[in-house]
């Protein structure tokens, strides 16, 4: 998620100078991604360069300037809206990275990776669920957002754990398969044995 | 709801556990057709605990329930619950434990359907010998504390699916009975319903009940204190709380 598009998207409602900004954001989202001042400026400067905002006057009597969206800026914010957000750029999971090593490096207990990662996980999506049951019953505005954001994290979490699930059942039906790392280059001609060719079956 | 929250996290945890579970083990027919269901579980739910149970099925889960609840026999090994182990009582004593002391919410198919809210709360206290009157107003009072009091004189095809459950969660704990046992509770119920029923069960094992839920379901374990994964009927491990992850582990070894 870029700081750029959340910047826009509360410009759109209202002139707003950079601590405003970033004090809005945080409340949004309830803290989950803090910004710091710097990253707020920068990311204006950024915006103004590009002819996406421009300051309203001059510095108020504490110094602050206000930034409004320009019409190239209050088009650039309607379109994220209609745009769905871009998944081909979804940073790199480490657990999916660290599965996948796990299962193709000899001696790594691939079923205690698994299981230590499922406690350490229903023990975020607890913390998670205490905050959900602290929350207001009746939600104003910035209590609905901050459900909507903590939801998002249950339900990747869920996800998490139903994908570990599924790895581990995935490792039980081939119980037996060996778990030796790819052959080196030097060991390509055995590609065509049958040790190799049933874990590449296996794995399809 | 918020007020139960905040005894959370003041509430002292030093009353004793109202259910124990020592090296407990359930073996299914004999020699050739021998099958361990359970293999030397060991595990305490003190009051206001809610401890949750996570494995793949046939991992022993519902056997684990059925122990606890005096509803299975264990083939070695303790069960106790509110200090009495049940391998002491004869059957008329471990129904009448179970009546006085545990409560079950299964799935579905909880509560009588011929019978009110407030009837199907009061059977457990009547069949126990309470009277007619003072079991409705217990079973009035364990409406109330789940805000359900006009739920009462309902009848079971007159709620909808979360109020069932609610309602067999308030039955679970009518009287004197400390410790929920629940199967799956939220099996059928869509998600802001099933999340409903995990709320109220929160909040009675807040106010000091203990709970034992089976679940397959991550953000409904989530609702728990802890976390203890079965695997081929053996405690494998468990997220943080009164017994450590590594003392559970040294256990299962």
């Amino acid at each position: 998620m870029s700081v750029k598009q959340g910047l826009l998207a509360l410009l759109a409602e209202e002139p707003m100078y950079g601590a405003r900004l970033r004090s809005e954001f945080e409340a949004r989202t309830g803290g989950t991604w803090p910004l710091n001042i710097g990253q707020v400026y920068t990311t204006l400067a950024r915006l103004e360069r590009d002819g996406l905002v421009e300051p309203v006057g001059g510095p108020d009597v504490e110094g602050r300037i206000s930034y409004r969206l320009t019409e190239l800026g209050r088009t650039a914010a309607d379109a994220w809206w209609r745009t769905p957000v871009d998944r081909d750029s979804t940073p790199r999971d480490e657990l999916v990275i660290k599965l996948a090593l796990a299962v193709t490096s000899p001696g790594v207990d691939v079923a205690a990776v698994v299981q230590t990662q499922r406690t350490a996980t229903l023990t975020h999506l607890r913390d998670l669920t205490r905050l959900k049951a602290s929350a207001p019953d009746e939600p104003n505005g910035h209590d609905l957002a901050w459900q909507l954001v903590l939801e998002s994290l249950l339900f990747n979490g869920e996800a998490e754990v139903r994908w570990l699930d599924h790895v581990e059942s995935t490792l039980a039906r081939h119980v037996g398969m060996p778990l030796s790392p790819v052959p080196a280059p030097a060991d390509l001609p055995d590609v065509a044995q049958p040790r190799i060719s049933s874990r590449k079956g296996a794995r399809a | 709801m918020s007020t139960s929250q905040h005894q959370t996290g003041t509430e002292t945890r030093t009353t004793g556990p109202i259910l124990v579970l020592t090296d407990v083990t359930r073996v299914h027919g004999s020699g050739q057709t021998e099958v361990v269901a359970l293999a030397g579980a060991s595990l305490s739910v003190n009051e206001g605990e809610l401890v949750a149970v996570m494995g793949p099925s046939g991992s022993g889960k519902s056997t684990l329930l059925n122990l606890a609840g005096g509803l299975d026999k264990a083939t070695s090994g303790a069960v106790e619950v509110s200090g009495i182990r049940l391998d002491s009582l004869d059957a008329k004593g471990l129904a009448a434990l179970r009546r006085r002391s545990v409560g079950f919410v299964f799935q579905d198919l909880n509560l009588i359907p011929s019978l009110t809210a407030a009837e199907n709360i009061g059977l457990p206290l009547e069949l126990d010998g309470v009277s007619v009157r003072r079991a409705r107003s217990q079973a009035l009072d364990a409406l109330g504390r789940l805000d359900l009091r006009e739920l009462a004189d309902r009848y079971p095809d007159q709620m909808s699916g979360g109020q069932q459950q609610r309602v067999a969660i308030a039955r679970a704990l009518v009287g004197e009975r400390r410790l929920v046992l629940a199967d799956e509770p939220t099996g059928a119920l869509d998600s802001h319903t099933g999340e409903g029923v995990l709320r109220v069960l929160r909040q009675r094992c807040d106010a000091g009940a203990a709970g034992l839920l089976v679940t397959h379901e991550a953000r409904h374990a989530a609702w728990a204190d802890r976390v203890i994964f079965l695997r081929d009927g053996r405690i494998v491990d468990s997220t943080g709380g009164p017994d450590s992850a590594d003392s559970l582990l040294a256990e299962a070894r």
